[in-house]
C-alpha cells in the first residue's frame, strides 16, 4: 500500500479476527488459500498456501517420453497452452539439436499470441467479477476468449488440450482457410478490446478501485522474482520475446509495455495494451507466412535425445515460464523443472496485500491473473 | 379519509385491514417474482444472453421453479449458530418491508391506508431491517457473515441520512392549503399534477436516488453482499425458505423505493400536464415510473464494479450528508423568505454541479500513485 494504515488508539481491548479465503471461495481462481489477518476491513497479515492442485507433473513426465510430455504441459498452464508446449519442445528441440522448419515457427508464433490474447481476455473478464462487475465484463470477455478457442479446435481439433505442437515442428498442417480465419479473429479481438477497455477502464469506480492499490516497486518485483506484466507493471521493461528473442520474434516489430505506478491498474491495463501488441504481432506473421514443410526432412519416429541438459524459457501470458530438462540419454527425460510464472508471482502477494482493505485482497489476487494449475503443477 | 374496500362501505374494520394485508402480500410476492423474471431478463440482454428461456414460455415460469425449489430445501441452521437470534432474524428483514406498504399510494385513494405522516412511516419502517441484518450475521457464526453484517450496519446507518434529508427537503416544500410542508404521500403527489419534484429539485432526487441504491446494497454499493469478498455476507449460512424471504424482502424494498421515489419525485399518479386520470390509468402511471426507476437499477447493477468500504463511507459523510444539509438549508431560507421557485431550481442546479465537481476530483485527483521505479512519471 502506498499509504500506512491508520493507527487506531484502542480504549478498548480488540482482537484481530483471521479470516479463511478459500480454498472454495469465488475469487481466489481455484483452489488457492489465503489466511487473512484482519483488524476490522484492515488486513494486517496474509498466509497463503498452496499445493491443493499438486499433481506431481514434473515427476510424471519423467515417466513419458518427449512426444508424451508435451500433452502434459497443456495440463499445467491450462490457459496458455501453446505457450507452455512451447518451451518444452523448445527444450526438447534443443537437446535433440532439430531444425524447426520456417513456416512451423511462423504458425508456432500465431498460434502462442493468439493463445496470450485469449489468455488476457480471459483475464480481464474474471478481473471484472473480482472488482464486482455483475458478470458482464465476464461474459464479453468470455465471448471473446470463445472466438479464438473456435480457432484452436478448428486447427487441433481440441478445446482445451491441444498437443498440437512436437519437437521439430508441428502435429499436422493448419487448416486451408487459416489465415482468413486468422483475420476475422483479430477483427472481432480488437472489437472485444474496445468492448471491455470502455467497460472497465473508463470507469471511475473501477480507477477508484485499482489505483494506488496493491503497490510493489520495482525493486520488491524482482527480489520476488516476478515475471510477465506482473514485472513490467512496476516499470522494469523486461520481456524475454525481446530480451532473448526465440522463434522468430527479432523479426518482428513490437513494443514492450511497462507501468509506472506497479499497482493493480497499471497490471491490468498493461494486460489491455499487450493483447493489441499481440495483434500487432499476429498481423506480421501473417503476412511472412509462406507454404513449406512444417516438420524436418529426418524426424526419427521415436525421438532420442543425447544426455545433457537445458533451459529454455519464454514469454507466456502470466510471465516467465521455463523448463529445465535433464536427458541422460534415452527417449524420455531424467529430470523435468517447470519453472512457473505464477508461482513467483504469487510470492509477491503478501507484500502487496499487507495494509490494505479485505476487498483490494481479492482485487490483488485478481490483478496477478494465477493460474493454480501452474502454481501446484 | 378511507372509503370502504373496493367501494362497499360498513365493512368491519378487521375484516378490511385483513383484506387489506393478504392483497399486500399476494401482490407484494407476484411483483417480487415478477422483478426477478425481469432482472434476469434485461441483464441477460445486457450480456448477450437470453436469460430465462426453458421454463414457460420465454422463461416466465422461472421466478415460480425458483421458489417451489427453495421452499423445497432443507432448512439448514449451524450448528455454532445462535437459535434464536438466527431464526428471528428472517422477520426482522421480512416484516418492516411489509408494513411500509401500508403508507405507500399506487393511485388516488388506492393505499392500505392513509397516513398524514406517510413519508415519515415507509422512511422508518423501512430502516429496521439493518437490525436483521446485524442479527443474521451475528448469530451465523461465520466470519464472513460478521463482517458483512457489520458492513450492512455501517452503510445502512450513513446512507440512511442522506435519504431521509433528500425526502425532507422535498417534502418542506410542498405547498397545502395549510401552508407549505407535508409528509401525506397523497398530497405531494397531488401537488406534482403539472411539474414533478424531479424538476424543481434535481439534487435532491440525485442524492435520493445515490442512497436508495445503498440503502438496497444493490451494485456499486453491494459491499455488504459481495459475492467475490463476502460470499452473500450476512445469508451466507442462509437456506432453502428463509433464504427466499430475505431475497423477497430484497425485491420488495426495491419495489417499495421505487414508488415512493416515483410519488415523491416523479409525480406518482398524476399526469404531467394536469388531466385527471382513470383509477386503472392513475395505476400503470405510478408502476411504470417505479418500474422506469427499477430497470435503471438493474442497468446500473450490469455495469457498475464494486466500491470499497472506506470509500463508501467517505462518500457517505463527506460528500452526500453535507450536500443535503446545504440543501435543507437552502430550501429552508426559501421558505423563511418567500423567493419564487426558479430558486428553488437554480439552487439546485449549483448543487448538482458542485455534486459532479466533487466527484470527479474527489475520484480523479486525490489518489496518490507514487512511481513503482525512481525516475519514473509520477502522475498517470
Amino acid at each position: 500500500m502506498t499509504q500506512p494504515p491508520p493507527v487506531l488508539e484502542n480504549e478498548f481491548e480488540t482482537e484481530d479476527i483471521f479470516v479463511n479465503m478459500g480454498p472454495q471461495h469465488p475469487s481466489t481462481h481455484g483452489v488457492f488459500r489465503m489466511v487473512l489477518t484482519i483488524d476490522g476491513e484492515l488486513i494486517t497479515d496474509v498466509t497463503p498456501y498452496l499445493g491443493y492442485m499438486h499433481r506431481g507433473a514434473e515427476k510424471l513426465c519423467e515417466t513419458m517420453d518427449y512426444r508424451q510430455g508435451i500433452g502434459y504441459m497443456d495440463r499445467t498452464e491450462y490457459l496458455a497452452n501453446f505457450n507452455a508446449e512451447l518451451s518444452y519442445v523448445m527444450a526438447v528441440e534443443q537437446l535433440a539439436e532439430l531444425e524447426v522448419p520456417e513456416r512451423a515457427t511462423w504458425i508456432r508464433m500465431i498460434l502462442c499470441e493468439l493463445n496470450r490474447l485469449s489468455s488476457h481476455f480471459m483475464f480481464l473478464g474474471a478481473f471484472g467479477t473480482d472488482v464486482g462487475v455483475f458478470g458482464t465484463a465476464f461474459v464479453y470477455g468470455f465471448k471473446n476468449r470463445e472466438i479464438i478457442q473456435d480457432l484452436f479446435e478448428e486447427v487441433t481439433g481440441d478445446r482445451l488440450m491441444f498437443a498440437y505442437f512436437r519437437a521439430g515442428g508441428l502435429a499436422w498442417e493448419v487448416p486451408d482457410n487459416f489465415e482468413t480465419r486468422v483475420r476475422e479473429v483479430l477483427r472481432d479481438s480488437r472489437e472485444g478490446l474496445q468492448e471491455l477497455d470502455g467497460l472497465m477502464t473508463q470507469n471511475e469506480i473501477f480507477r477508484a478501485r485499482t489505483e494506488g492499490v496493491g503497490v510493489i516497486t520495482a525493486e520488491d518485483a524482482i527480489d520476488w522474482g516476478t515475471s510477465g506484466p506482473t514485472l513490467r507493471a512496476s516499470g522494469v521493461p523486461m520481456d524475454i520475446r525481446r530480451d532473448e528473442p526465440y522463434l522468430f520474434y527479432d523479426q518482428v516489430d513490437f513494443d514492450v509495455i511497462t507501468g509506472d505506478h506497479g499497482d493493480v491498474f497499471d497490471r491490468f491495463y498493461g494486460r489491455i495494451r499487450e493483447a493489441s501488441e499481440s495483434i500487432k504481432i499476429i498481423e506480421q506473421c501473417l503476412e511472412r507466412l509462406e507454404p513449406g514443410p512444417i516438420v524436418p526432412d529426418r524426424l526419427p519416429r521415436m525421438l532420442r535425445t543425447p544426455a545433457g541438459e537445458v533451459y529454455t524459457r519464454t514469454e507466456a501470458p502470466r510471465g516467465e515460464y521455463g523448463i529445465y530438462l535433464v536427458s541422460k540419454g534415452g527417449n524420455r527425460p531424467h529430470r523435468l523443472k517447470i519453472r512457473s510464472a505464477c508461482l513467483s508471482n504469487l510470492q509477491a502477494l503478501r507484500d502487496m496485500t499487507i495494509g490494505g482493505y479485505v476487498a483490494d485482497a481479492v482485487v490483488i489476487l485478481g490483478s496477478l491473473d494465477i493460474v493454480l494449475c501452474e502454481v501446484d503443477r | 379519509m378511507n372509503v370502504g374496500l373496493f367501494g362497499i362501505e360498513n365493512v368491519n374494520i378487521w375484516v378490511d385491514a385483513f383484506i387489506r394485508l393478504q392483497l399486500i402480500v399476494v401482490l407484494m410476492t407476484v411483483v417480487v417474482m415478477g422483478l426477478i423474471y425481469g432482472e434476469r431478463k434485461i441483464i441477460g440482454r445486457f450480456q448477450r444472453r437470453l436469460g430465462p428461456m426453458r421454463t414457460g414460455p420465454f422463461g416466465i415460469l422461472q421466478s415460480l421453479a425458483d421458489a417451489l425449489k427453495l421452499v423445497g430445501k432443507e432448512d439448514l441452521r449451524p450448528r455454532g449458530a445462535d437459535p434464536w437470534v438466527f431464526e428471528l432474524a428472517v422477520y426482522f428483514v421480512f416484516v418492516p418491508v411489509f408494513m411500509a406498504f401500508v403508507a405507500v399510494p399506487f393511485a388516488f385513494d388506492w393505499n392500505v391506508r392513509v397516513l398524514e405522516l406517510g413519508l415519515f412511516y415507509v422512511v422508518a419502517i423501512s430502516s429496521i431491517n439493518i437490525v436483521g441484518w446485524v442479527m443474521a450475521g451475528w448469530a451465523s457464526d461465520n466470519r464472513y457473515a460478521m463482517l458483512g453484517a457489520l458492513r450492512a450496519a455501517a452503510q445502512g446507518i450513513s446512507y440512511e441520512l442522506p435519504l431521509i434529508l433528500s425526502l425532507i427537503a422535498v417534502s418542506m416544500v410542498v405547498s397545502t392549503d395549510a401552508g407549505r410542508g407535508s409528509l401525506d404521500l397523497g398530497v405531494i403527489v397531488a401537488e406534482q399534477g403539472h411539474i414533478p419534484y424531479i424538476v424543481w429539485q434535481p439534487l435532491a432526487f440525485a442524492i435520493f436516488y445515490v442512497a436508495m441504491l445503498a440503502e438496497l446494497n444493490r451494485t456499486p454499493f453491494d459491499i455488504p453482499v459481495g459475492e467475490s469478498e463476502v460470499v452473500g455476507g450476512p445469508f451466507v449460512e442462509y437456506s432453502g425458505i428463509r433464504w427466499s424471504m430475505f431475497f423477497l424482502a430484497e425485491y420488495a424494498g426495491l419495489f417499495i423505493l421505487a414508488l415512493v421515489a416515483a410519488a415523491v419525485f416523479l409525480g406518482g399518479w398524476a399526469w404531467p400536464l394536469g388531466e385527471e386520470l382513470g383509477t386503472v390509468w392513475q395505476l400503470l402511471l405510478t408502476a411504470g415510473k417505479a418500474l422506469l426507476l427499477i430497470f435503471s437499477v438493474f442497468w446500473v447493477r450490469v455495469t457498475m464494479p464494486r466500491m470499497r468500504i472506506d470509500q463508501l463511507m467517505g462518500f457517505s459523510w463527506k460528500v452526500l450528508l453535507p450536500m443535503s444539509f446545504a440543501l435543507i438549508l437552502v430550501n429552508g431560507l426559501i421558505l423563511v423568505y418567500d423567493w419564487p421557485d426558479v430558486v428553488l431550481l437554480a439552487s439546485n442546479i449549483v448543487g448538482l454541479i458542485a455534486l459532479y465537481l466533487i466527484v470527479d476530483r474527489g475520484i480523479t485527483q486525490r489518489r496518490v500513485r507514487p512511481p513503482a521505479r525512481a525516475g519514473a512519471a509520477t502522475t498517470a
